[in-house]
């Protein structure tokens, strides 16, 4: 009867949650913008954004790389060693890309934003601006919200640039594939609207939902060294899950005949 | 002074009205009033966990009671817009327990922090504001310095110099002694009583330094299992009849309030009681 009791409350008790993330994602996106607020903006673009490049630019160049390799020796088995740049592309720009980045932008920045919004609670920060007259959800999480969005699908196209880059080196530098077929396919075969559009809204999805659960977690979190553990841990875990649940959801609307 | 002005000031500047507010199923508050007069100073004290925090932050309207008001300058703060809410704490100056400033700022920085979110005033007006309010908490000079690189003590100074920015009506302190040195301590009872009398500042202390606290409060409110359990000047509540007042001004281990967690005899003569 206990189990069944604590069941239930647990149920509420997430669908609590849900429901204030929901809020406070609404009364975020939807705050007027002010010059102040530009300024915070930016030097979060560059806290998100242009601190996680070195993860994405790394990250990206070895999974080009291994693409091509693998992509080659399937490929040249039947002959057909011309599309690996086609390969390559459409791997990288559909479901690598947005969905790689999204990961390593959880692992990274989601879980730093997670950590410091809860500290700046834990500290009473965000209790002494409230007390001061200034809204935390202006101040704290709407440009970081903000920058996540805008900030993923940036770093998901320069995933697949140097992911594709990396391709081009093991495919045509290191085993010999033709440079003209490798870039001619990949123009022919890879849409804007169909392929790179597609691949940016996902990115943009992933963007929203992976900075959302991030300072949601940090905004909600116990005020104790213990939840803000447990905080930084959700957000990698829930967004993690998250990404590759709706992947599988948009690829099926995108690609799958769904449309 | 006019006749309706005369009326406005002899008004108290809060009023909590029957106060009920629970976390959870546990009662914090259970029907308390009480009257925060303008310009005086008011202690609010009590054993720890008591929800003596709790309290500033309703009159603050970060919690919501369950039931009852808590009026500030006669409007209602549970029922104000976020709007309303966001002016009236203009009007408010807290200072935290841990002194909260903001870590990724300076203390030049902090300080300026209230007056850039509520005023437009060309940077050069706000350096001679913010080295104004350093030089009321003696910590002129330190402008450059971050929060980290700060001792505890003048942490809560930056932070009292931060919360007076904006020059309020009304200044709460939340436990301002805890923690800190006799010198610190007697340097922070000092600058309330000074910014007190120089800016006739209503101030709120909530705190369980007794001597400190009685020293320099104009009215002491000792409140306990969610109710008031005495109230009056100090020296009116060293002569107060409650047995819980005097055990807890006195720091008396036996009366109404048990020492030990658990009631459960730890052994009793006849062989009974807990192992």
């Amino acid at each position: 009867m206990k189990a069944i009791e604590q069941l239930g409350r647990n149920t509420i008790d997430r669908i609590v949650g849900v429901g204030e993330a929901a809020q406070l994602l609404a009364r975020t996106l939807f705050l007027l913008p002010s010059w102040r607020g530009v300024g915070l903006f930016i030097d979060q673009m560059f806290r998100v954004g242009v601190l996680s490049l070195l993860i994405i630019v790394v990250s990206g160049l070895f999974i080009g790389l291994v693409l091509g390799l693998q992509g080659y020796t399937i490929l040249v088995d039947y002959g057909s060693e011309q599309a690996l740049g086609t390969m390559v592309a459409l791997t990288l720009v559909r479901e690598l890309g947005p969905v790689v980045t999204a990961l390593l932008f959880a692992g990274r920045a989601g879980s730093a934003l997670t950590a410091e919004i809860g500290l700046m609670k834990a500290t009473e920060q965000l209790a002494s601006m409230e007390m001061i007259g200034v809204d935390p959800l202006r101040r704290v999480i709407a440009p970081r919200l903000w920058a996540g969005i805008v900030s993923m699908p940036m770093l998901a196209l320069i995933f697949s640039s140097v992911g594709i880059l990396g391709g081009k080196f093991v495919g045509v530098d290191w085993l010999g594939v033709y440079d003209g077929s490798f870039w001619g396919n990949m123009q022919n075969n890879v849409q804007f609207l169909n392929d790179i559009v597609n691949g940016v809204i996902k990115s943009v999805v992933f963007g929203v939902v992976c900075t959302w659960i991030a300072v949601y977690q940090g905004y909600a979190c116990m005020p104790t060294s213990a939840g803000i553990s447990t905080a930084t841990t959700r957000t990698v875990v829930y967004s993690s899950l998250a990404v590759l649940g709706l992947d599988f959801v948009l690829t099926a609307v995108m690609f799958g005949g769904l449309s | 002074m006019t006749e309706v002005a005369r009326t406005d000031q002899a008004k108290p500047l809060i009023d909590v009205k029957d106060l009920v507010f629970y976390r959870g199923s546990r009662v914090i508050y259970d029907g308390v009033n009480l009257q925060i007069r303008r310009g005086q100073i008011t202690g609010i004290m009590g054993p720890s966990g008591t929800g003596k925090t709790t309290l500033l932050r309703l009159i603050g309207g970060q919690l919501l009671p369950d039931s009852g008001d808590v009026l500030f300058d006669g409007r209602s703060v549970p029922h104000m817009s976020r709007r309303e809410l966001f002016q009236a704490r203009s009007r408010m100056g807290m200072l935290f327990q841990s002194g909260a400033l903001f870590t990724d700022m300076s203390v030049y920085e902090n300080v300026a922090f209230p007056l850039r979110a509520h005023t437009k005033l060309p940077e050069n007006l706000i350096r001679e504001l913010v080295a104004l309010k350093l030089e009321a908490v003696g910590l002129r000079g330190a402008e450059q310095l971050k929060p980290s690189e700060l001792s505890g003590g003048m942490n809560r100074r930056v932070a009292l110099a931060r919360a007076i920015a904006l020059d309020p009506e009304l200044i709460m302190y939340d436990e301002p002694f805890a923690g800190q040195d006799p010198i610190v301590m007697g340097v922070l009872a000092r600058l309330i009583r000074t910014l007190r009398d120089a800016l006739g500042l209503t101030t709120i202390i909530v705190s369980h330094d007794v001597d400190e606290t009685l020293s320099i409060a104009d009215y002491v409110y000792v409140i306990a299992d969610g109710k008031v359990m005495g109230e009056g000047t100090p020296s009116e509540l060293r002569a107060h009849p409650s047995a819980f007042v005097q055990q807890f001004l006195n720091g008396d281990a036996e009366g109404p309030v048990a020492f030990q967690y658990s009631q459960t005899p730890y052994y009793t003569p006849n062989g009974g009681g807990a192992t």
